[in-house]
């Protein structure tokens, strides 16, 4: 019988934290500046520049470790972690290796086979590197400091997770829980997540953990599902094959859907992490950690608790808007602004849900606002516009946040409310179509369909339904 | 009226009442500088140009009553490793040869603003690493005393353009007794401040945890005057502290009552019999004056030159780093791929003393060393700290020499490094406690050879120490300087 | 001599240095290294297994800025001493093949 064997797998998480200004500098943390337009001596590794910590990003940690139910570390330190890349400009990375800020928390995950505690190792700050950019003309490569500095918090897990559906389980869990905190925006393409994967196997049943190998490069959750299931069969292959595995940084080609080594004499794991001299050590009181736990957020399943009290949507509703923060945020406001919580449900549930599956989107890249949200549902309430008016012009909101009631009124898309001018259309279509007229009234009431339509075709759309329905009865 | 023979308090006071310009003493220095630099090499840089020009806008704010400060309109040289907006800062150092900051260090942004006048940068050891300003990769500089003899370092170049009147004050920085060896070496007076008195912003690290700037004078009282401007809580440096600066206050001649130690292990074998001679006379000196002199044990010095080695050069190992030819300094002209040129950069760029230095701080923080080394120092300090903080529970301030010699011959030292780093036996500890000393000419040698004593403060008690130099300096009287003998040969 | 640094650690700590010395360089640096490791051996003479190793002088704690972008734009300024600029970064030699 063939051997049967198990995958071990740990996660070190990078989340880029949603603060205003970098970790040790006054820079903005914004995306999309032209290069190194945001950058200053601290970032760029100037001689004569040190750096100051930010506060918020400690409490941005301090509040990560609360909600995975971490150990704050009251006496904490930055260390430095020496190697030379160009996006690392001083060739140390502050980070912390000995007193990290949060240990020993843990994470509840469901899979298909119920629920589990993934432990957290570890949670530290760091900052973040700068950019390359490979120059295909010359040979050349091109630093862009503007994501140096950023700060980012690495999550080390245990190594509790035994198959990709876990991964992909606390990485969800992770994501929620931060995006609820405030503290990132957490995009695993943009880079604000990026996991690496420690991952070994051994024999089933076996005590000691197998040679583990580490994957890099991991932008998406299905590149992360394929590098892992693609890395476990190597490893049992070289198991197989009576071969040892090296313990290696890989880094994963999700085009070519395999890995390869990143070993280079030139890159000895050599660290020589040591107390960074710079920075002085920083101590936590209880009363901060209280103060910093009074202000969480309201947290998913709170929001859970709450939408049930406070709205008449059904309960699977409630899990899928709150299964996104950002999805969420929009369902309140929208609410808050239209009085209508079961409208604003279902605009999220259907119409959203479909649009974001057709153009593979995620919830946290809903871009229309719940103010032109709360007008569209308003102005189809009060029958401005009628329901498939109001899809045509949600579809055109989704893609670009127009103000639903400036767009109507550009392209004229109002019912016609004008009886007058209906009774006169319905008139002239009762007139243009005399076999359905004769249908209709020898009993086939479905020939009244019929003119409906032709009568909406008439009023390019804008008429009212049930309006039309009414004078059509009335007339014939 | 030989200007360059006053003090910067004296120059700055003559200026106040007209009897002379900022130009007149710009153009002194400059003059002096151009004679004597031959001779010398205080200087990596001189800023002619702009001091003349700098010197007529310092005119003008005296004038309209905008500068009243007490070093206002006086000339005065930084040493090149603190960043100077706009003028090339090297660090006595190939790799950074043609480097030009984007932003001044806080304590030359805090002299200027109190009006005082940068003519130039000077000359040291390589990244402030040596005691004798001969790895300097800009030639050395000689000591004004003894043209065949080395000023000390590694802030070498400030302290012989103090002797050598080519400035009337200067910034050192000192890591193990960079700005008091020199200054007893050249003559003049240096003190290394309490850790985080001055901030470190600008300068261009060595050791960060040891690291601090200080004031080179002529005396006393212009050193309680430099401190005071240069002292400042800086919150762009996180080891900045806030504290009293008002060491000017300090200038008192009296002693009575003040305890001070004299370590035995400072008196012991390695030490000249002339230095000896001349510290403990100075101790005499305090004694009649009022102070309760007594010796003590301090025990530990002979460990904390191995404690400070594996320090100093591992956060040397790493405040170096940065330097790798791609945002700044020396860049290889010709290489084979990334790591390629980051090595031939750093080989070429760097001097042996630096490269040895970086070599072995990556050593001792490598996986397996880290503990037996990097680990085992930091304790050793600690143990160190501890043994001052008894030792000042009994005294007020510790005395003893300087350097175990005077100044060597040019090229003595460099050949048996573990010899010169022993020259640092009595300044070393002071700085892996982050403690404030002085440094003050007490005597000269049968070779004509300036020796200096050394006061040792508790952290934040400059005061006591200005207090006991001044009142030792009053009583020593006038203090020769080297170059009027010299300057008519 | 009790440290003996043979030629296997000083290419090693070439790599992590980034350094790369002579032939001479690297016989010096051999000798000197030993040297320096023997006398800070001596430190072993001390016994500090009581003692916590001191980093930090002083008991300073928590110095923070406050997140507020204090920053405009100086990219002119950081890269006036770039030994190599195209496109407002900084060239570099390739990072892979």
């Amino acid at each position: 019988m063939a051997k049967q064997y198990e995958t071990v797998i740990g996660l070190e998480v990078h989340v880029e934290l949603s603060t205003k200004t970098k970790i040790f500098c006054g820079c903005s943390t914004a995306f999309g500046g032209a290069p190194n337009t945001h950058t200053c001596p601290v970032c760029t590794g100037m001689p004569g520049s040190l750096p100051v910590l930010n506060k918020q990003v400690l409490e941005y940690a301090i509040a990560v470790g609360l909600a995975t139910e971490c150990a704050i570390t009251q006496y904490s330190k930055f260390d430095r972690k020496n190697y030379f890349y160009p996006d690392n400009p001083q060739n140390y990375q502050i980070s912390q290796l000995y007193l990290p800020i949060c240990r020993n928390g843990k994470v509840e995950i469901e899979t298909e086979v119920g629920s589990k505690t993934i432990g957290i190792h570890e949670i530290h700050m760091e900052e973040d590197a700068g950019k390359l950019i490979h120059d295909e003309w010359e040979e050349c490569s091109l630093v862009d400091y503007n994501r140096s500095g950023v700060p980012l918090i690495e999550i080390v897990s245990e190594p509790d997770m035994r198959s990709a559906q876990e991964v992909i389980a606390y990485l969800e869990k992770l994501r929620l829980t931060l995006q609820y905190l405030g503290v990132s925006d957490c995009k695993l393409q943009e880079g604000s997540m990026r996991a690496d994967v420690n991952l070994s196997v051994r024999e089933a049943g076996a005590k000691e953990f197998g040679t583990r190998t580490e994957m890099k490069n991991l932008n998406s959750f299905r590149a992360i599902k394929r590098a892992v299931e693609n890395e476990r069969e190597r490893q049992i292959d070289l198991l197989e094959a009576g071969d040892e595995i090296i313990q290696e940084t890989r880094r994963w080609d999700d085009n070519k859907g395999e890995s390869y080594a990143m070993r280079s004499k030139e890159d000895a794991q050599d660290y020589r992490y040591f107390p960074d001299p710079d920075l002085v050590p920083i101590q936590v009181s209880d009363e901060w950690i209280v103060q910093i736990k009074e202000r969480q957020p309201e947290m998913r399943a709170e929001k859970i608790t709450r939408y049930k009290k406070e709205y008449d949507i059904p309960e699977y509703d409630i899990e899928i808007i709150t299964s996104s923060k950002h999805m969420a945020d929009i369902f309140e406001k929208t609410t808050v602004l239209c009085g209508q919580p079961k409208k604003a449900a279902n605009w999220l549930m259907v119409e959203t849900l479909r649009l974001l599956k057709e153009n593979g989107m995620e919830p946290e890249d809903i871009r229309f606002s719940p103010e032109n949200l709360a007008k569209l549902i308003g102005l189809t309430e009060e029958k401005v516009i009628n329901s498939s008016v109001a899809k045509e012009v949600f579809e055109i909101m989704f893609d670009t946040n127009i103000d639903p009631q400036l767009y109507i009124e550009e392209k004229g898309l109002k019912t016609v409310n004008d009886e007058d001018a209906l009774r006169r259309t319905i008139e002239a279509v009762i007139g243009a179509n005399p076999q359905s007229v004769e249908d209709y009234r020898s009993g086939k009431e479905k020939a009244i369909g019929y003119l409906v339509g032709q009568t909406m075709k008439a009023m390019h759309g804008k008429a009212e339904p049930g309006m039309v329905n009414k004078l059509l009865k009335e007339l014939l | 009226m030989d200007i360059l023979q006053w003090t910067a308090l004296e120059l700055a006071a003559a200026i106040k009442r007209k009897e002379v310009t900022v130009m007149d003493a710009a153009a002194a220095v400059l003059d002096s500088i151009e004679s004597r630099e031959g001779r010398y090499n205080c200087y990596i840089t001189v800023d002619r140009e702009g001091a003349l020009k700098k010197a007529e806008d310092i005119q003008r704010k005296i004038d309209s009553g905008e500068l009243t400060g007490p070093l206002a309109g006086v000339p005065m040289a930084i040493k090149d490793n603190m960043c100077t907006e706009g003028i090339l800062t090297t660090c006595a150092s190939k790799i950074l040869g043609n480097f030009v900051p984007v932003f001044s260090s806080e304590a030359v942004l805090n002299l200027e603003k109190a009006g005082a006048l940068m003519i130039g940068k000077t000359n040291m050891d390589e990244f402030a690493m040596g005691s004798t300003t001969e790895t300097s990769a800009y030639g050395e500089t000689k000591n004004p005393w003894d043209e065949n003899r080395v000023p000390g370092g590694s802030s070498g170049g400030s302290a012989a353009a103090v002797a050598a009147q080519e400035c009337f004050f200067a910034l050192g920085s000192d890591t193990g007794g960079s700005i008091r060896q020199p200054a007893s070496y050249c003559g003049v007076v240096g003190l290394k401040p309490t850790y985080g008195t001055v901030s470190r912003y600008g300068l261009i690290a060595y050791g960060s945890s040891l690291d601090q700037i200080g004031p080179i004078s002529k005396d006393v009282a212009d050193c309680a005057a430099i401190l005071e401007a240069i002292a400042s809580h800086d919150e762009k440096d996180s080891t900045s502290v806030a504290r009293d600066t008002d060491f000017a206050d300090a200038l008192t001649e009296d002693v009575k009552g003040m305890k001070i130690g004299v370590p035995k292990d400072y008196f012991g074998e390695g030490l000249d019999g002339e230095v000896k001679e001349a510290v403990l006379k100075a101790a005499q000196v305090l004694r009649d004056k009022g102070a309760m002199v007594e010796e003590f044990d301090l025990s530990l010095a002979e460990y904390a030159i191995p404690a400070y080695y594996a320090i100093a050069a591992a956060e040397a190992s790493s405040n170096l780093e940065r330097f790798d030819g791609i945002k700044y300094g020396h860049r290889a002209q010709e290489y084979d791929g990334l790591h390629s040129m980051y090595k031939k950069s750093r080989s070429e760029g760097f001097g042996a003393e630096v490269k040895r230095r970086i070599m072995l701080g990556s050593f001792v923080l490598s996986s397996g060393y880290y503990d037996a080394y990097y680990l085992k120092a930091l304790k050793v300090k600690a143990l160190i700290k501890k043994a001052f903080d008894e030792a000042f529970s009994k005294y007020d301030l510790i005395l003893g020499p300087v350097a175990p010699t005077t100044a060597p011959g040019l090229g003595e030292s460099l050949a048996d490094p573990i010899k010169m780093y022993l020259g640092d036996i009595y300044t070393i500890s002071v700085n892996l406690a982050g403690l404030p000393a002085i440094s003050v000419p007490c005597g000269i040698d049968s070779k004509g050879l300036p020796i200096g004593l050394q006061l040792i403060g508790d952290c934040f008690q400059e005061k006591k120490i200005i207090q006991a130099a001044y009142t030792y300096e009053k009583a020593r009287g006038v203090f020769g300087t080297p170059t009027i003998e010299n300057e008519e040969k | 001599m009790a440290n003996i640094i043979n030629d296997e650690t000083i290419e090693y700590i070439g790599i992590l240095a980034k350094l790369e010395l002579s032939e001479e360089e690297k016989e010096q640096a051999k000798k000197d290294m030993g040297r320096m490791l023997d006398y800070i051996d001596k430190l072993g003479e001390l016994d500090t297994s009581e003692v916590e190793p001191m980093s930090h002088v002083f008991s300073v704690r928590n110095v923070f800025r406050e997140d507020v972008v204090t920053n405009g734009d100086s990219r002119e300024e950081i890269l006036k001493n770039a030994p190599g600029e195209k496109d407002g970064m900084f060239v570099a030699p390739r990072t892979f093949a």
